[in-house]
């Protein structure tokens, strides 16, 4: 267990140190996913270990976002005049993302014959 | 004996309070969460920050000093960021072959949210830098924050807009999925990861483990993708 803490945190690490060496647009932490997913698939042993811990982390992911987000309501002014405004465009902006989006993906999912399989 | 408010002030200084409020004020929105059998309206999220910010309004508490607690919770985003090739790697053999859907998804998706909402805010009047802050709104925070500073935004503006973002897709994800009849995971995973980032990718994995994982590759996909386009999408606003 802490071995496995140890791991994503150095994962993390090494993200952060490339991200910054090569100024990557990519934040640190996913690029320590890209890299762990590859020592996943090469060490197949190193996934079997770490997946119960993988797992039991992103079980609560919500909560990792309550401290950002108690910034954002003590902060609403921050929003400004244009508040009104800003809400309308994320609330259609988001939906019409999330549809234009999962239809793509299905229409071409149709079109290349993947599907999905329920196991 | 020492009197309540002598209690008061030295607890309310210490991470301690503030550690221990988040994470009831979660378990309390968790709770809610379950007792409306996943009405996707009642986000453990949103309910534990209403919650939370109540409580520093009534104790006239500043943001910095509950930060100084919550900071704990708010480090492990990087770790479980980290955390996510876990699920990514028991999906892989769904990942092999939706490829091809998913490089279209993405491009649609990340050029549908950038676009649409300088479109909307500027018809609704908004324009200079509070226009430039609202580009990077559908990628995760860390990169976003990076977009609006190189593109002429306001960091504080969107890292706000980027939270109410993945608030909103958490919402409404589930009951705009079912109008559509879209029942495929990796779909409806990948969609909410490229609009609504890690809050959309932790909604994802409350509801099943494919459409979490590819929730997540979208939201590393869209950290990149939007990294890259958002300065010329939004020149054309300009």
């Amino acid at each position: 267990m802490v071995l496995n803490l140890a791991l994503l945190l150095a994962f993390q690490l090494v993200g952060e140190v490339v991200s910054r060496a090569l100024s990557l647009p990519v934040p640190g932490p996913v690029i320590g996913m890209a890299l762990l997913l590859a020592g996943f698939m090469s060490l197949p042993k190193l996934a079997k270990r770490m997946l119960d811990t993988t797992k039991g982390l992103l079980a609560h992911l919500s909560l990792l976002f309550v401290p950002a987000g108690v910034g954002v309501i003590s902060h609403v002014e921050a929003l400004g005049q244009s508040g009104a405004a800003m809400m309308a465009a994320l609330v259609l902006s988001t939906a019409l993302a999330l549809a234009a989006g999962a239809l793509t993906f299905v229409g071409l999912a149709r079109l290349t014959g993947s599907r999905e399989d329920r196991t | 004996m020492t009197t309540l408010p002598d209690i008061w002030s030295y607890l309310s200084e210490e991470p301690l309070l503030w550690l221990t409020a988040t994470l009831v004020a979660y378990v309390i929105g968790d709770a809610a969460f379950r007792a409306s059998h996943g009405n996707p309206l009642v986000n453990p999220v949103l309910v534990a920050m209403v919650i939370l910010a109540g409580i520093l309004w009534t104790t006239s508490t500043p943001y910095q000093t509950y930060f100084e607690g919550a900071q704990f919770v708010h480090f492990l985003l990087g770790p479980a960021t980290v955390a996510l090739a876990g699920p990514l790697y028991s999906n892989l053999h769904h990942v092999r072959r939706a490829l091809v859907p998913m490089l279209g998804a993405l491009v649609v998706g990340s050029v549908t949210a950038i676009a649409s909402a300088l479109w909307i805010a500027q018809a609704l009047g908004v324009e200079g830098a509070e226009l430039a802050s609202l580009a990077p709104k559908s990628t995760t925070a860390p990169v976003a924050i990076g977009i609006s500073e190189q593109i002429g935004g306001l960091p504080t503006l969107t890292a706000a807009l980027v939270i109410l973002t993945g608030i909103l897709g958490a919402v409404i994800v589930t009951p705009l999925m079912n109008a559509l009849r879209i029942r495929d995971w990796r779909a409806r995973g990948f969609a909410v990861g490229v609009s609504a980032h890690g809050i959309g990718t932790a909604r994802a994995f409350q509801v099943n483990e494919t459409a979490g994982a590819f929730a997540g590759i979208g939201m590393g996909l869209n950290a990149l993708l939007t990294a890259l386009i958002a300065p010329y999408v939004l020149s054309l606003f300009l």
